[in-house]
């Protein structure tokens, strides 16, 4: 018998082109998705050298960072934006590449898109020059984010070059509790390791709460595996994964489906196989999380208290944690609940999908949000927007006094018009609170959907078991 | 590329730990469609005021750090976003080397394709530079790609890990999509026998 693989060695062993001597192998790409903040100087590569898209086939594009989310019959006011994005259909019509533009119907974030048409598929390497790639690894993909060059690198070759992965078993077994979601799984997860704890690996999730995850839960865990340092997450794929995707526009089709469902069974990790790393997480003890942090690694439960630097032996940690909380403006010791909050945002490639709205607007059903508050709900998709008016949970949101607005990141990345003043505070269901992350000067705190409604209810950081009904 | 010679320089000392790619350059300056400007926006939030006046406290907008070819940084640098623009920027500053105990993946990367070193030396030895660095904050250190040393300014040396590969691409000035491109007839053959491949451009849009 064969040596067990791990899923992750399956799907690398599966897309090495070749390996020249003294130099990493080639890996293959499967899917390469496009946007048009870090594509711009990858294409003007290509021009320089005279070189074509190797398979615009297996390339797809869509706006979404710089794509403001007004209403779509307004035009982009940020000119340096709006040269962006037209630079970026301009080059994907020079290139040949299909992609969702800033007035298509079904444009929306790069990584809900892939899934929710079918692109994103089992036993895939998925790349995109954005570090949420993982997002993709949800399905049982090989997916992570590279850099400009490497961009230019997968359009003109399909291939990378790299060095093989060390792997790293996320094992959380038991059940959540009411009021405690996929995202405390993942920022408790980079709490314990740390923001670089996952440095050089590849995270698979794995246990009886990964398994009882829905594919937009799983996706919210995988997305946030950068946020651990590692290079990409995913998770083996099984009937949920195969529901989720029957049907939709790019995956296959009749005998071809059943072909790939068949191929598809095979690539999870084999009994007996050995991970580089394990950690091991009990889903049962979890409360809501919440950062109060400059990283998504300071993180606590929504019961806790703000650490103290000077619990802390090493110098350079104790600096770094003092100078997190003074751009936070907290103080160590004292509970996070309770304090006051400015602005509320709702959305992100971690936390935009139905499921996430849908929790949301459980929590806003019949309250009004805290008139301190601006609350900012805003759909990952053209189609996510479709569906949650289809359902009403646009009513919801506007009824409670929050803003509904069309697709795009938004205030995770505070390139696009929506942003925080200095010094106001977000509860925000993105996935990073870096300094200035959500807009100069502003702070913020991430967390779950429920949270981020209770505490837009509220208008201060509010524990959401307190509103379930 | 230019070719990566042997050098020796003054430091800048940045002591924090984890700082991420949206500190070495912001989000609102990557709606840029080219690669100009971006060192004068490099660590723009810790640098500017919010008047645009520099920080008098900020290590950057001292005088003798604007000449460092090196900057002394935390634990895990440059984590967070893939962005490259975070490496062009650094070295359109005038950066050649970072030196910390760990780089985050992507960030290394992205640096060893930019002529732009990540060297990684043990906690002790960064401990015994940012010492040695703050009794002269003049003092040189000198980094040797070829043999992967770094002679800190009391003379004692250490050596780097650096990918063998993109060492020798950095050391010769030759960047890797060339090596890839002379490929393709193996990438041919892989794509003739991949199987259920998917094609993007079935579906009208
Ligand atoms: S939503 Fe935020 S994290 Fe996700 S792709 Fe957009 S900017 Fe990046």
């Amino acid at each position: 018998m064969s040596k067990p693989r791990t899923i992750i060695e399956k799907l690398w062993d599966s897309h090495v082109v070749c390996e020249p001597e003294g130099a990493p192998a080639l890996l293959y790409i499967d899917l390469h998705l496009v946007h048009e903040v870090t594509s711009p100087q990858a294409f003007e590569g290509l021009r320089q050298r005279g070189l074509k898209v190797r398979r615009p086939d297996k390339t797809f594009g869509t706006c979404d960072h710089s794509t403001p989310t007004t209403p779509r019959s307004l035009p982009i006011v940020d000119p340096i934006a709006k040269a962006q994005v037209e630079q970026f259909e301009k080059n994907c019509k020079e290139f040949g590449i299909p992609h969702f533009g800033f007035q298509s119907k079904r444009q929306g974030i790069v990584h809900v898109i892939g899934p929710e048409y079918g692109l994103t598929q089992p036993g895939m390497t998925v790349v995109c020059g954005d570090s949420h790639t993982a997002t993709h690894g949800a399905f049982g993909a090989l997916a992570f984010g590279i850099g400009t060059s490497q961009v230019e690198h997968v359009l003109a070759t399909q291939c990378l070059l790299q060095r093989k992965s060390r792997s790293f078993a996320v094992r959380v077994n038991g059940t959540l509790r009411p009021g405690v979601t996929a995202k405390d799984i993942i920022l408790a997860l980079i709490a314990k390791i740390g923001v670089g704890g996952g440095t050089e690996c590849v995270l698979e999730y794995t246990g009886s709460a990964i398994r009882a995850l829905s594919m937009e839960e799983r996706m919210t865990v995988c997305n946030m595996s950068i946020e651990g340092g590692a290079r990409a997450g995913l998770i083996a794929p099984d009937d949920t994964t195969y529901q989720f995707l029957h049907g939709r526009p790019f995956a296959p089709q009749g005998a071809a489906w059943d072909a790939a469902v068949a191929r598809w069974k095979q690539l999870p990790t084999d009994e007996g196989a050995v991970y580089d790393h394990e950690v091991t997480i009990d889903a049962d003890a979890l409360e809501p999380m919440i950062t109060f942090g400059t990283n998504p690694g300071m993180g606590i439960a929504i019961s806790g208290a703000v650490p103290d630097p000077s619990a802390l032996s090493d110098a350079v940690e104790r600096d770094t944690l003092k100078k997190a909380l003074a751009y936070m403006a907290l103080e160590a010791g004292k509970p996070l609940a309770g304090h006051p909050v400015d602005v509320v945002f709702i959305g992100s490639c971690t936390n935009s999908r139905m499921s996430d709205l849908r929790a949301a607007a459980s929590v806003l059903k019949g309250r009004k949000v805290n008139p301190k508050v601006r609350v900012m709900v805003v759909p990952g998709s053209q189609q996510i927007k479709r569906e949650a008016e289809a359902e009403g949970l646009d009513r919801v949101f506007v009824e409670a006094g929050a803003e509904w607005r069309e697709a795009g990141c938004s205030m995770c990345i505070a390139m696009n018009g929506d942003q925080l003043q200095p010094g106001q505070y977000s509860v925000s269901t993105s996935n990073r609170n870096f300094e200035g992350r959500q807009g100069k000067g502003g702070r913020t705190f991430l967390a779950s959907p429920l949270t981020a409604a209770a505490s837009a209810v509220t208008g201060t950081v509010t524990d959401p078991r307190k509103m379930l009904s | 590329m230019e070719k990566f010679t042997t050098f020796e320089s003054s430091v800048a000392v940045l002591p924090v730990d984890n700082i991420d790619t949206d500190q070495i350059i912001p989000a609102r300056f990557l709606k840029t469609i080219s690669k100009a400007g971006l060192g004068d926006q490099l660590f723009f939030d810790w640098r500017y005021e919010a008047d645009g006046s520099p920080k008098a406290d900020f290590v950057l907008n001292n005088a003798q750090a604007k000449s460092a070819q090196v900057l002394l940084a935390g634990d895990n640098f440059g984590c967070g976003s893939s962005r490259e623009h975070a490496p062009w920027a650094l070295t359109q500053f005038g950066f050649k080397a970072v030196i910390s105990t760990s780089f985050a993946d992507i960030f290394k990367g992205n640096s060893l394709k930019n002529s732009l070193l990540p060297v990684i030396v043990p906690r002790e030895m960064h401990a015994k530079l940012m010492e040695q660095l703050k009794s002269n904050p003049l003092a040189k250190v000198s980094v040797d790609l070829a043999s992967q040393t770094l002679t800190l300014p009391d003379g004692s040396t250490c050596q780097f890990p650096v990918d063998a590969f993109s060492r020798t691409c950095m050391l010769e000035g030759v960047d890797e999509l060339g090596f890839l491109l002379k490929h393709d007839i193996e990438i041919g053959a892989f794509e003739a026998r991949a199987q259920g491949a998917l094609n993007t451009l079935s579906v009208a849009l």
